[in-house]
């Protein structure tokens, strides 16, 4: 999915690499709060949806190769975010929306599934 | 072996907003070394729950890297309040995290078990009341 479209459909603001928003395509993605478990868990998905709002937020995207944050419920990154972002070329995004209504259009709309959107995938 | 590149990094354990630092220095290092991706990625997984741990449970420490042909080895040292229970530490879900910590997004008890799965060889030396020495080799 192109990121423009993740922006489209999550109705959201971008904070850093607005140049790339209109270039990059991401796949899969993840949801979570905790950064260990994101740690723990990512393999290929390159954006990280999260209601934390700190500076590791960053650093665990950039350790995990992620290109893109989005963070949900409304929460901005700060100055300092917006600056680690931007000289990794990662793209920060923010939407009203919770993580859960975030997932869900986005998986609606055939992100992490790999095109099966709409199947019953259980 | 020995004929390696070495770095050593000191680790502040007062600066929470800047921990990770180390291993952002280190990941972009690996790559312009040209390393595999799946050895850079493992590397950094290790460190950064590594230097988060030395911030938040010990105070900060020394990181050591050693390159060599063969493997990265890396070792953590702090001056820390050791680990009582080295098994116990080992086990996923297991954390003597504060709140504060957890709701930075740490102290979910996943970080020495993920290092372990993503090394080759894990050693811990612990003292109470005098610190930690992690010791772990990556193999390229
Ligand atoms: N460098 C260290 N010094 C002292 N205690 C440590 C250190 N690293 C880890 N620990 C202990 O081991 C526990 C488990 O560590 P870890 O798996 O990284 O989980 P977490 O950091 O989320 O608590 C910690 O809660 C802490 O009690
Ligand atoms: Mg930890």
């Amino acid at each position: 999915m192109k990121l423009a479209k993740v922006q489209e459909l999550l109705d959201a603001k971008i904070h850093a690499g607005a140049e790339l928003v209109g270039q990059l395509e991401v796949k899969d993605a993840f949801g979570s709060d905790l950064m260990s478990d994101v740690l723990a868990f990512v393999q290929e998905q390159g954006m990280l949806l999260t209601g934390l709002r700190n500076s590791q937020v960053v650093r665990t995207a950039e350790m995990m190769d992620m290109q893109v944050v989005v963070f949900v419920r409304g929460k901005e990154p700060d100055e300092e975010m917006v600056s680690v972002a931007e000289e990794r070329n990662i793209v920060l995004m923010s939407t009203e929306m919770t993580m859960f209504t975030s997932c869900g259009i986005l998986y609606k709309n055939g992100l992490g599934t790999d095109g099966k959107a709409g199947e019953s995938l259980v | 072996m020995s004929n390696g590149m070495k770095f050593r990094y000191p680790v502040d354990g007062n600066d929470f907003t800047r921990a990770g630092e180390i291993s952002s220095k280190v990941k972009k290092q690996l790559k312009q070394l040209g390393l595999p991706p799946e050895v850079i990625r493992r590397v950094a997984i290790i460190m950064y729950e590594a230097e988060i741990n030395m911030v938040i449970h010990a105070n900060g420490g020394t990181i050591d890297v050693e390159i060599t042909p063969e493997q990265i080895r890396l070792v953590f040292s702090d001056t820390g309040p050791g680990i009582p229970d080295i098994e116990k530490a080992m086990q996923e879900g297991f954390s003597t995290a504060s709140h504060e910590v957890r709701e930075l997004g740490f102290g979910a008890g996943m970080g020495l078990p993920n290092m372990k799965k993503n090394s080759d060889e894990m050693k811990i030396d612990t003292r109470i009341g005098v610190g930690t020495i992690m010791d772990l080799i990556v193999k390229i």
